[in-house]
């Protein structure tokens, strides 16, 4: 789960094998050597724009780097490491990222459930509710901030004025509760279309049958639908925390990380674009990488080792 | 299922409205406020009270919003183009050819799928400015390319499973190449999948922020949603509600489009990797 996976650009070897093999293997040679060409160009790319500039920015990372005095530039081994790892802004930055990241999934997990169900079951409208749901997964992330920053403005917003002009977006705790909400409200629907694609796996047979033998809807839900849908719901989970984990859009619009509110992207763009501290942000940088690497691996290691039919939660 | 009690019909009916208006209300608040006049944008009622197209004429007869408009097509439509000719290449090799070295591609590209962008922004930002792709198109369409290409192969792989292959081997038993078979059997059937692709690859590119802000300095090369978080008001003391709203839903507008037209192909290329694995 490290970034060092080698590329694959292995083209060389084929041109001077060629004469020695035997003809029997002629097409299984030309296929894959279809099969290097036409993924080349993609892993190129991606090689080019992702892993060379990971090996540069732990190369900045051990630099001390700002970019506004050039001259003071030297190499300082893991001292960067060591001032974020000692700083409260990165700890607080941390816990704030994971409070967001854990609350909004698990909200996003039960409404989007809901809305899969609906997506999937209502009787009518089923084509209207789809297509409205659609709106918020492809609506620009920085137009829903905005849309919810003047909705607590005080003086603008209908929601301000609701709560009696309140400015929730100046508090830490209220603050991040509307990031949370500006989240939720974004990505439920990718959750749900993502549960739905789980759901169409459950034979309605089953269903039946556990109704015919008295199971409750409840019943039914948990011991039928939800062992089914295990593999659905846990890739969903994968790329939502990611995703949350990784929250910046929201919080740049909604309080540019003021109040104690940044995420841990939001204090390491600081560090890097207001700060230009390139050698701090590069190994805030790192550190996410290795936050996400690790996240990964633990969902990764619940895929293999939950047995089917267990509990959802891990 | 079984005949509909008007009660059922009630409690879905219910549940449908609460889901649409949830879903509804902050986009049509954002409409309502590029719609109000500058005197009564700080009166808090949720429709106008007075409706103005003023704030759009104020936007769309400056080059501050029209110039990032205009990147943002052209970043988004090349990006995209690039993205899913590369990806659809990939993905005919991984869901059709055997070679070594295909999981370390889809390793690969799953890795970049969870990529933090703020872990690309620092040293994008200095090998740009290096390069000389700094605040220029190519700039962001390579970057945007690179992270749009697990998506494409991710979905495209998917897709191109589902398309019947004994047509490709007729095509090879009249003597056609591997080659030939792709481009004159395959990838007219691929179509379909390529067009969804290529929306979902385009949303990404019209939603991106985090590298539009970093890797960009000035309009020449800032999209529409990083010109956007730029906007000033006229004075020092106007806040640009106004005209910020106006931008929001000129470019809510394509998605919306989009949305309506392709809803089938949107859902079906979210949820085609999904549960096939």
């Amino acid at each position: 789960m490290t970034t060092t996976t080698p590329p694959v650009t292995a083209r060389e070897p084929l041109a001077g094998q060629r004469r020695h093999r035997a003809r029997l293997s002629e097409g299984a040679r030309a296929e894959r050597r279809l099969g290097w060409l036409l993924c080349a160009p993609a892993v190129i790319v991606m090689v080019a724009v992702t892993a060379y500039p990971i090996f540069y920015a732990v190369y900045l990372s051990l630099q001390r780097y700002i970019l506004s005095a050039p001259q003071l530039t030297k190499f300082v081994g893991l001292a960067n490491y060591g001032a974020v790892l000692s700083s409260p802004y990165w700890w607080h930055a941390l816990v704030v990222t994971v409070i967001i990241t854990a609350v909004s999934v698990a909200i996003e997990l039960v409404l989007g459930m809901l809305l899969a169900l609906l997506m999937y079951r209502t009787i009518f409208g089923r084509g209207t509710v789809r297509t409205t749901m659609l709106i918020p997964y492809g609506i620009v992330t920085i137009v829903a901030a905005f849309s919810w920053q003047y909705a607590w403005t005080p003086g603008t917003g209908y929601l301000s004025a609701a709560f009696h002009d309140s400015a929730p977006l100046t508090k830490t705790s209220t603050a991040v509760a509307i990031i949370i909400l500006a989240e939720v409200w974004k990505t439920t629907p990718f959750m749900a279309l993502l549960l739905m694609a789980g759901l169409s796996l459950v034979p309605e047979d089953l269903l039946k049958a556990a109704k015919v033998d008295g199971a409750s809807a409840w019943q039914r839900f948990t011991r039928v639908m939800l062992p089914l849908m295990k593999p659905a719901i846990l890739v969903a989970l994968l790329f939502r925390t990611l995703d949350a984990f990784r929250i910046f859009d929201n919080i740049y619009i909604l309080t540019q990380g003021s109040n104690g509110t940044g995420s841990v992207s939001m204090l390491t763009y600081d560090n890097l674009f207001t700060g230009f501290n390139f050698g701090v942000g590069s190994a805030m940088s790192i550190l996410i990488l290795i936050c996400v690497a690790i996240i990964a691996v633990l969902f990764i290691k619940g895929f293999g080792t939950a047995a089917p039919g267990t509990d959802i939660r891990r | 299922m079984a005949a509909t009690t008007p009660r059922q019909r009630a409690g879905w009916g219910i549940a449908n409205t609460v889901a649409i208006l949830l879903a509804l209300i902050p986009v049509v608040w954002i409409v309502s406020l590029s719609f109000k006049t500058t005197g009564s944008i700080t009166d808090p009622t949720y429709f106008p009270t007075h409706w103005t197209w003023a704030n759009y004429s104020g936007i769309l007869t400056t080059s501050t919003f029209i110039r990032p408009l205009i990147n943002s097509i052209g970043i988004g439509l090349i990006a995209t183009f690039i993205a899913v000719l590369l990806a659809s290449m990939a993905a005919y090799a991984v869901a059709r050819l055997s070679f070594p070295g295909k999981r370390v591609l889809i390793g690969v590209s799953l890795l970049i799928a969870m990529f933090p962008a703020i872990a690309l922004a620092t040293p994008l930002f200095n090998i740009e400015r290096i390069l000389g792709l700094f605040n220029t198109w190519p700039g962001l369409i390579i970057p945007y390319v690179a992270t749009g290409l697990p998506l494409g192969i991710y979905t495209l792989s998917a897709f191109f499973r589902e398309i019947p292959w004994e047509l490709e081997k007729a095509a090879k038993v009249d003597g056609a190449t591997p080659f030939q078979a792709f481009v004159r059997v395959i990838a007219p059937l691929a179509a379909p999948g390529m067009v969804t692709t290529a929306i979902l690859v385009f949303l990404f590119c019209w939603n991106e922020f985090l590298l539009a802000i970093t890797l960009t300095s000035t309009t020449a090369s800032r999209t529409a949603p990083a010109a956007m978080a730029f906007f000033t008001g006229n004075s020092q003391f106007a806040v640009p509600t106004g005209s910020i709203s106006a931008a929001a839903v000129i470019i809510t507008i394509p998605i919306i489009i989009f949305v309506l037209f392709f809803q089938r192909r949107i859902v079906a290329g979210l949820t085609s990797g999904a549960v096939k694995g």
